[in-house]
C-alpha cells in the first residue's frame, strides 16, 4: 500500500503515509529503553508467580516456590509477639491479681491485652465501650451485681451467670404475678421507686412498704440496698438492668428475669480471663 | 412514523404515571414523574410536528457538531458542579458541623461523596469523551455522524441518566458499589443510551472514507465496548419489587467483591485512561501541529494496555478474604502495566519534539504537558501501590484518595480543560478564546490547587497508615481510629484549599467560555467540510 510517505522535515523522520484531518504519524521505532524496561517487568512478573501463589489450576492454584500465604504472615506476625510477650504471660497466669498495680508493667499488659479480649467476646452484649445496655450491665460504673473486686469479676468472667456450671453465679427471683394482686404489685414498683427519690402518696407508701417487706426484703434488704452474695441488686440507685421506666419495673416483678451470661473458662485461657477482668475492673468502677 | 412515536410516548406516559402513583420510595416516583413530564414534552413536540411539511433534512457533507457544542456545555457545567460538591465534602470531612442537621439526611457526606464521584467521572468525564469522540471520529473519518438524530438520543439520554442517578443518591437509592452505585432501571437505562452511543460510533467508523482508522479511535472503541462489558456484569442484580428501586446483587461475599472491583478499576483504566487517550491522541498533535511521534509505539502500547488493564482489579482487595493466588496475579499485571501505560505519555510527550517553544506562548499546550506529566506520574504510582507490601501501609487511606485526585484533577481534568480550550472557538466559529491570560489563570489556579491536594493527601495518607500500624513494645495498638482521624485537621482543610482553588479555576474557564460565545464572530464564519485527505 504505497501512501504518501514523506520525510518531516523537522525530525527527519519518515511518516507512514497515512493522514487524518491533517494528522500524520512519525514512523519512530520503539524506544529503547521503554521496550527494556516492558520486557524486564514481564520476566520479573513470571519469576514473582512462580515464586507466589498465581495460576489457578483445576482444583487449585499453584502454592508458590517460597510457600508464602498471607495467612502464614499473620500468623508469624502473631507469633513473634507471642513469643516476646511469654514471660509476660507466665507473670500473669501466675500473679496475685489483686496486687497487680504493684508490677505496671504486668498491669499495663493485662489490661490491654484484655481491651482485645473484650472487644472479641464481651463487646457484642456489653458494648464496645462496656457501657452495657437494656438486660446487659454497664460495665463502666460501681453498681455490680456480684462484686466488683477483681477476682470477683473473674470468677463471673469465668463461670458465667446463670449456667449449668456448679461454680455459676446463680440467683433466681420469684415470679411475684402467682402471688400478689395487680394492686400490690403497683404499690410496690412505687415504692421501689420511692427508694431513689420517686414521689409516692402516704397510702401507697404503706402497702408498697408492707409488700416489700414481706417479699422483697429477705433478699434485697430491708432499705432496698440489695445483697451481692446472693446477686440481688440494689433498688435504691436508681439504676435500672431492665429500663428506668416503672413498666419494666412491673415485668420484672410479675414475671421475674433469667438473665444469663456465658462462662468462659472452656472458650478462653487462663490468662484471656485475668486479662479481661483486669481491663473490666479498670473502667472505672473496680473495687478493692 | 409520528403516529407510532405518539403511541409509544403515550405509553410510557401511562406507564410512568401508574409508577409515579403506585412506586414505594421516593427516588422511585420521582423517576417515575421525571420520565412523565419529558413523555409529556415529547409527545406534544412530535404534535405539533405531525401532518406538517417535513424540514430540510441536515447536509450530509457537514459535520454534526450542535450535539458536540450541547456536550461542550453539558461537560462544563457538570464539571463545575462536580468540582463544587467536592470541595464541599472535603470541607465537611475537616468540619463535620457541615453536615447540616436541617439538611438531614440528603446532605450528609455519605450521600454526597457517591454524587461528587459520578458527578466528576461519569457526568464530566462522560460528557467530554463522548463530545469529543464525536468530534474526533468525524474528523478523522471525513464523514457525518451516523444515525442523525441518534446522536442526539445519546446526548439528552445520557443526561437523564446522570440526573437521575444524582437525585436518586441524594434521596438514598443505591445499590453500594463504588462508581456503579445507580440503581437497576438506571442501570438498563444507560445500557439502552450506550447502545445507542455504540451505534453511533461504529456506524461513523463503518462510513469512514479514510482507509485506516485513526489512533484516537481505537483507544475510544475500546473504552465504548469495554464499559458496556464491565456495567452489564456488575450491575446484575434482581429488583426486589418493578415498582420500587432497591434490587439485590447476584453476586456474593467476595464474588461480588471481585466483581465490584473488576469493574472499578476498568472504570479507571477504559473510562479515565484509555477514553482520554483518544483525546490525547487527537487534540495534542492538534493543537501542537506536529505529527504522531511513534505509530508503532501507539500500537503496542494500545494493545499491551487493554490485555494488561483487565486483569489488574484485584489489587484492591489484597489481604482480604480475596484468595492469595488472584492478589497476586492483580499485583502482577498491574507492574507489568507500568509501561504499556507510561507508552501513551511517551508519545504525546515526543509528539512535541519541534514544538516545545509553545510551552511558552501557549498555555493550552500547557496544559496537555502538564496532564501528561500528572498521567504518568499516577501511572506509575498505581502500579507501585499495587505492590502487596506497599499497599499494606497504602490500602484505606488517604493516600488512595491522593492518588486518585492527582490522575482525576491532573490527567482527566487538565486534559478535558485543554479541549473545551481547543474546541469552543472551533464550534462556535471564533479566532481564539476570548481571553488568554484566562486560560492562563486556569492552568495556574488548577496546578497550584492538584499539588495542595495530592501532597495534602500524601502526606495524610502515610501518617494514618503508620499510625494504624503503629504498636507498644507488647504488640498492642498505640492509636485509636479517633486518634488519626484528629492528626490529619490540617491536611484536611490544605486539601479543601486545594479544591476551592481548582474550583475557581474552572470558574474561569466557563466565564471565559461564555464570553467567547456571546461574542463576535469573524467576517466569514469558518464552516468546516468533510473532505478526506487521500
Amino acid at each position: 500500500m504505497p501512501d504518501n510517505k514523506e520525510i518531516d522535515q523537522l525530525s527527519g523522520v519518515e511518516t507512514t503515509g497515512h493522514e487524518w484531518d491533517g494528522l500524520k504519524e512519525l514512523n519512530n521505532p520503539l524506544p529503547r529503553w521503554w521496550l527494556w524496561t516492558f520486557y524486564i517487568t514481564i520476566i520479573w512478573g513470571i519469576g514473582y508467580t512462580i515464586a507466589y501463589p498465581a495460576w489457578p489450576m483445576v482444583n487449585k492454584a499453584t502454592a508458590g516456590l517460597l510457600g508464602w500465604s498471607s495467612r502464614g504472615e499473620v500468623a508469624e506476625d502473631i507469633k513473634a509477639h507471642e513469643d516476646k510477650n511469654q514471660a509476660l504471660v507466665a507473670e500473669l497466669v501466675a500473679a496475685d491479681m489483686t496486687d497487680l498495680a504493684a508490677t505496671p508493667d504486668l498491669r499495663r499488659y493485662a489490661v490491654a491485652r484484655g481491651a482485645s479480649v473484650f472487644r472479641a467476646f464481651c463487646s457484642q452484649c456489653h458494648g464496645s465501650g462496656a457501657a452495657g445496655a437494656t438486660g446487659y450491665p454497664n460495665l463502666l460504673d460501681d453498681d455490680w451485681l456480684w462484686g466488683g473486686s477483681i477476682d470477683e469479676i473473674a470468677a463471673t468472667v469465668r463461670y458465667g451467670i446463670r449456667t449449668e456450671n456448679d461454680d455459676a453465679r446463680f440467683s433466681e427471683m420469684p415470679a411475684f404475678g402467682d402471688f400478689l394482686e395487680e394492686a400490690e404489685i403497683d404499690a410496690v414498683v412505687k415504692y421501689v421507686f420511692s427508694l431513689s427519690g420517686g414521689s409516692i402518696d402516704q397510702a401507697t407508701l404503706e402497702t408498697g412498704r408492707q409488700v416489700f417487706l414481706d417479699g422483697c426484703a429477705s433478699c434485697h434488704g430491708d432499705s432496698g440496698l440489695g445483697d451481692r452474695d446472693q446477686g440481688a441488686p440494689n433498688l435504691a440507685d436508681a439504676i435500672w438492668l431492665y429500663g428506668n421506666d416503672p413498666e419494666a419495673v412491673k415485668t420484672t416483678v410479675k414475671y421475674s428475669r433469667f438473665g444469663v451470661m456465658p462462662g468462659w473458662d472452656e472458650r478462653l485461657s487462663e490468662a484471656d480471663i485475668r486479662a479481661v477482668s483486669a481491663y473490666v475492673h479498670s473502667l472505672g468502677g473496680g473495687e478493692e | 412514523m409520528n403516529y407510532f412515536k405518539l403511541i409509544v410516548l403515550g405509553l410510557i406516559m401511562i406507564l410512568a404515571a401508574m409508577a409515579a402513583d403506585w412506586g414505594q420510595d421516593l427516588a422511585y416516583r420521582l423517576h417515575a414523574f421525571l420520565i412523565f413530564i419529558i413523555a409529556f414534552v415529547l409527545f406534544v413536540w412530535v404534535l405539533r410536528r405531525t401532518d406538517e411539511p417535513a424540514a430540510h433534512p441536515p447536509d450530509p457533507s457537514e459535520y454534526n457538531d450542535g450535539v458536540i457544542r450541547a456536550g461542550v456545555i453539558a461537560t462544563a457545567f457538570w464539571g463545575l458542579a462536580g468540582f463544587l460538591v467536592g470541595t464541599f465534602i472535603a470541607f465537611q470531612l475537616a468540619f463535620p458541623a457541615l453536615n447540616f442537621d436541617w439538611a438531614q439526611p440528603f446532605a450528609n457526606f455519605g450521600r454526597l461523596r457517591p454524587l461528587h464521584t459520578s458527578a466528576v467521572i461519569f457526568a464530566f468525564g462522560g460528557n467530554a469523551l463522548i463530545a469529543t469522540s464525536f468530534y474526533v471520529v468525524q474528523r478523522t473519518s471525513g464523514v457525518r455522524l451516523f444515525g442523525n438524530n441518534l446522536a442526539w438520543f445519546v446526548f439528552w439520554g445520557y443526561q437523564l441518566f446522570i440526573v437521575m442517578a444524582a437525585t436518586g443518591y441524594l434521596l438514598g437509592a443505591t445499590q453500594s458499589k463504588e462508581y456503579a452505585e445507580p440503581e437497576w432501571y438506571v442501570d438498563i437505562w444507560l445500557t439502552i443510551v450506550w447502545v445507542a452511543y455504540l451505534a453511533v460510533y461504529l456506524g461513523t467508523i463503518f462510513n469512514r472514507k479514510e482507509r485506516h482508522i485513526y489512533v484516537a479511535n481505537w483507544f475510544y472503541l475500546s473504552f465504548i465496548i469495554t464499559v458496556a462489558m464491565l456495567h452489564l456484569i456488575n450491575n446484575l442484580s434482581i429488583p426486589v419489587t418493578i415498582l420500587g428501586s432497591k434490587s439485590v446483587q447476584v453476586f456474593a461475599g467476595v464474588q461480588d467483591a471481585m466483581t465490584q472491583w473488576w469493574y472499578g478499576h476498568n472504570a479507571v483504566g477504559f473510562f479515565l485512561t484509555a477514553g482520554f487517550l483518544g483525546m490525547m491522541y487527537y487534540f495534542l498533535p492538534k493543537q501542537a501541529g506536529r505529527p504522531v511521534f511513534s505509530y508503532k509505539l501507539s500500537i503496542i502500547h494500545f494493545w499491551a494496555l487493554i490485555f494488561l488493564y483487565i486483569w489488574a482489579g484485584p489489587h484492591h482487595l489484597h489481604y482480604t478474604a480475596l484468595p492469595d493466588w488472584a492478589s497476586t496475579l492483580g499485583m502482577v499485571f498491574s507492574v507489568v502495566l507500568w509501561m504499556p501505560s507510561w507508552g501513551g505519555m511517551i508519545n504525546g510527550l515526543m509528539t512535541l519534539q519541534g514544538a516545545w517553544d509553545k510551552l511558552r506562548t501557549d498555555p493550552i499546550i500547557r496544559m496537555f504537558v502538564l496532564s501528561l506529566g500528572f498521567y504518568g506520574m499516577s501511572t506509575f504510582e498505581g502500579p507501585m501501590m499495587s505492590i502487596r507490601a506497599v499497599n499494606s501501609l497504602s490500602h484505606y487511606t488517604d493516600w488512595t484518595i491522593g492518588h486518585v485526585h492527582s490522575g482525576a484533577l491532573g490527567w482527566n481534568g487538565m486534559i478535558t480543560f485543554a479541549c473545551i480550550y481547543f474546541l469552543t472557538p472551533r464550534l462556535w466559529g471564533r479566532d481564539k478564546m476570548y481571553s488568554m491570560s484566562a486560560i492562563n489563570w486556569h492552568f495556574w489556579l488548577a496546578t497550584i490547587g492538584i499539588v495542595l491536594y495530592a501532597s495534602s493527601m500524601w502526606v495524610t495518607g502515610i501518617m494514618e497508615g503508620l499510625m494504624w500500624r503503629e504498636v507498644d513494645s507488647q504488640g498492642f495498638l498505640v492509636n485509636s481510629f479517633a486518634d488519626t482521624v484528629a492528626a490529619k485537621f490540617p491536611m484536611y482543610v490544605v486539601r479543601g484549599l486545594g479544591g476551592v482553588l481548582y474550583l475557581s479555576g474552572a470558574v474561569i474557564m466557563c466565564w471565559n467560555m461564555w464570553m467567547t460565545i456571546r461574542g463576535a464572530k469573524p467576517a466569514i464564519a469558518h464552516v468546516p467540510n468533510a473532505t478526506p485527505a487521500e
